[in-house]
């Protein structure tokens, strides 16, 4: 499908991990359809990880989503092996993980995979550079090799200047970049990161996910993320897995999930945690705008209107009623300055229209290269209303459309 | 009639020890001898006087770590320790008990050092693995809870009298807070520290060296302060088999009901153990 050029990285299958005493008779029951409470019930045996098969291709930033206890730490944890799994098989470039015997496993934790924790787990009697040049020292390299790379690393990470400093004085967010220092210093060919910015603060979270998707332009790994929060997930994630009660539901690009939630469960998350879409654009429009008459009115009376509204843009109608596009202040004084009878030459044609069900997450894409309000219409195509920028934003962020238009004017005057 | 004689039965194994097993024990009070001589001919080796110095630097240098020696903050830290030091060793010397002090040093730290030599390994041990801890807890708490006197009886029986039988029973007896702290230090090192360590493909001994002792450092050092303070605790009842130092002049001074002794060997004791306390507390805090 659209993945057929992709290089598969890390391949999962049949993976299972059950924990109790009972395992194979709980391993049994779950194939056999039997869900992680009914097993729980039967077995005393609890399933944190059912059956799971997908490929995670290289390059990619695959996110794991899941509320806590839907087995997403603990399946990451099958990766490098910090937990094995009861049955099944991981393969990192074909190469089975689960066969490694305790020396080759080290050489791949120390080589090839890399992971960051969500309480950073630093060493915390150590200073910042020779935390980040932990994994380089496990390996044996040489010190001046190793402080060289970790300081470079460091400098990656935007921690210029902290190097000497010990990792209990520096706060949440900057421990986190020392803990994805540490991780990108042995340059692994894998980041596993297990609710890396979870512990962070709102505004230090939205930061270092920017920050990560940089760096990630710069670096490349294949990095498999774990949270538990969909707005990150939408934001880091090429692609995302979602998880409940260990089984994996749905695997999809952010707009799969979005668009084609694969059941309830799905689709409650994402409607819980994203208003945008279920707000559509016919709940945020503007009825019935005032709108220029292709056949009737030309520039003088379209100006004429634009005063009137206080608009600098108008929808232009045909004699049916039927949206033809927009016409911009400027073009209509340029016509008229060329003497023409008729707008026509200036319509502004090209523009998206969307139905009045459309979700407002939908409509927002367009307005990443498009300044024009985007226009509702009907099956006949017959304009029904406009959604400007300021009302999308007003309804993402709850506030009421005229302080959204202060704000807007506010920034731009000063 | 139910009598159990398990007085007897110990009494005959350690019996069958003392005479089947001489030649082990005699390995150990020649070798016990040795530390203890050579620590007691080291301490004795200086003029008092420059002992006094070395040691008053010693605590100053130990109290001071890490706040600069000749800052304000170091020198209020470092500078009443060594004062202390001086002055007490001073009164000590002056009271004519200097040898008995030093050998005091002597055996506390003897014993001191063997138990933390044999308590922190085991300490590890039981730290990585839950069935030797389950079976090492119900030994120490033995061993904590017998009264010191008991030891004193065996001790006698394998290594006769003098410092060795002192120093076993003081090293058995004060064992158990090397094994405790070590092992509870350990265990208390964050998990996902030692998660994440392994996870960077750490060996055990790396997660054990470069890890999990550092970290529990500030613990197994409380464990020592603790190791010093038990062996100390013993120094009297030490002297009864034999050992020398201010717990033998305490000693005889309950058996002649010699006030006047028991008074100054006593607070030769009380001098000694705040010197140690100090200095080893200060050696944990320190670190952190």
């Amino acid at each position: 499908m659209e993945n057929e050029n992709k290089q598969v990285k890390i391949k999962v299958e049949d993976l299972n991990l059950v924990f109790g005493s009972r395992r194979d008779e709980a391993l049994k029951l779950t194939e056999q359809g039997m869900s992680k409470a009914e097993v729980l019930d039967k077995t005393g045996c609890t399933v944190a990880v059912n059956n799971a098969n997908y490929s995670i291709y290289e390059g990619e930033v695959f996110v794991v989503m899941g509320l806590s206890g839907s087995g997403k730490s603990t399946m990451l944890r099958c990766f490098n092996r910090l937990i094995n799994p009861t049955s099944g098989h991981i393969y990192i470039d074909e190469n089975d993980i689960m066969v490694l015997d305790e020396k080759s496993l080290r050489e791949m934790r120390r080589n090839k995979m890399t992971m960051v924790f969500q309480n950073f787990g630093l060493l915390p009697h150590r200073t910042v550079s020779s935390n980040v040049a932990f994994g380089m020292e496990i390996m044996g390299r040489d010190e001046n090799e190793r402080l060289e790379k970790a300081y470079k690393t460091i400098k990656q990470v935007g921690l210029q200047g902290y190097e000497e400093m010990m990792t209990g004085e520096l706060s949440g967010g900057m421990q986190q970049r020392v803990g994805l220092a540490r991780a990108l210093a042995t340059d692994p060919e894998v980041l596993l990161m297990d609710e890396a910015f979870s512990a962070l603060d709102p505004l230090i979270r939205t930061q270092m996910q920017e920050e990560l998707l940089e760096l990630q332009k710069k670096v490349q790994k294949t990095i498999v993320f774990i949270t538990h929060d969909l707005d990150e997930a939408l934001k880091l994630g090429d692609r995302i897995a979602i998880m409940k009660d260990g089984v994996i539901v749905q695997i999809g690009t952010p707009e799969d999930i979005l668009m084609e939630p694969a059941n309830d469960y799905v689709k409650a998350f994402v409607e819980n945690v994203d208003r945008s879409t279920i707000v559509t654009a016919g709940s945020v429009m503007f009825r019935n705008p005032p709108h220029v008459d292709i056949e009737r009115h030309g520039p003088n009376f379209t100006l004429r209107l634009m005063r009137e509204t206080g608009k600098d843009v108008l929808p232009v109608l045909d004699k049916n009623d039927h949206f033809l596009g927009f016409v911009v202040d400027n073009d209509v004084a340029e016509a008229k300055k060329k003497n023409k009878r008729s707008v026509e030459d200036v319509v502004i044609k090209d523009v998206p229209m969307v139905a009045d069900t459309t979700p407002v997450a939908d409509i927002l894409p367009f307005y990443l290269e498009y300044s024009l309000p985007v226009a509702v219409v009907d099956d006949e195509k017959n304009l029904i209303g406009l959604v400007s920028h300021s009302a999308v934003i007003a309804e993402m962020i709850g506030k009421e459309e005229e302080e959204v238009i202060q704000i807007k004017e506010g920034g731009t005057h000063e | 009639m139910i009598d159990i004689k398990l007085g007897e039965y110990v009494e005959q194994a350690i019996d069958w020890l003392s005479v089947n097993a001489a030649g082990f024990f005699n390995g150990i009070t020649v070798g016990i001898d040795g530390i203890v001589d050579s620590l007691e001919y080291i301490l004795m080796l200086p003029h008092p006087f420059l002992m006094m110095v070395i040691i008053a630097i010693i605590a100053y240098l130990i109290m001071g770590k890490g706040k600069g020696y000749f800052s304000k903050a170091g020198l209020k830290a470092g500078g009443g320790m060594a004062l202390f030091v001086i002055i007490g060793l001073f009164v000590l010397y002056g009271m004519g008990f200097w040898e008995e002090t030093m050998q005091t040093f002597a055996l506390v730290i003897a014993s001191a050092l063997l138990a933390i030599v044999i308590g922190i390994p085991v300490g590890i041990y039981a730290s990585r693995s839950d069935s030797l801890d389950s079976v090492i807890r119900p030994i120490l708490d033995f061993m904590q809870t017998m009264p010191p006197f008991v030891y004193l009886i065996p001790a006698i029986l394998f290594f006769s009298v003098g410092n060795v039988p002192g120093v076993v029973a003081t090293v058995v007896f004060s064992l158990p807070p090397a094994v405790r702290l070590t092992n509870l230090g350990i265990r208390g090192v964050q998990k996902d520290v030692v998660e994440a360590s392994r996870s960077f493909g750490c060996t055990d001994r790396q997660l054990l060296y470069k890890v999990q002792i550092p970290l529990a450092m500030p613990t197994i050092l409380a464990g020592v302060n603790q190791v010093i303070m038990l062996a100390l605790s013993m120094v009297v009842i030490a002297s009864m088999v034999g050992a020398g130092g201010l717990g033998q002049s305490v000693y005889k001074g309950i058996l002649k009901a010699d006030m006047a002794l028991g008074f100054e060997a006593g607070l030769g004791i009380v001098v000694v153990a705040i010197i140690l306390d100090r200095l080893s507390q200060a050696a944990g805090k320190s670190r952190k």
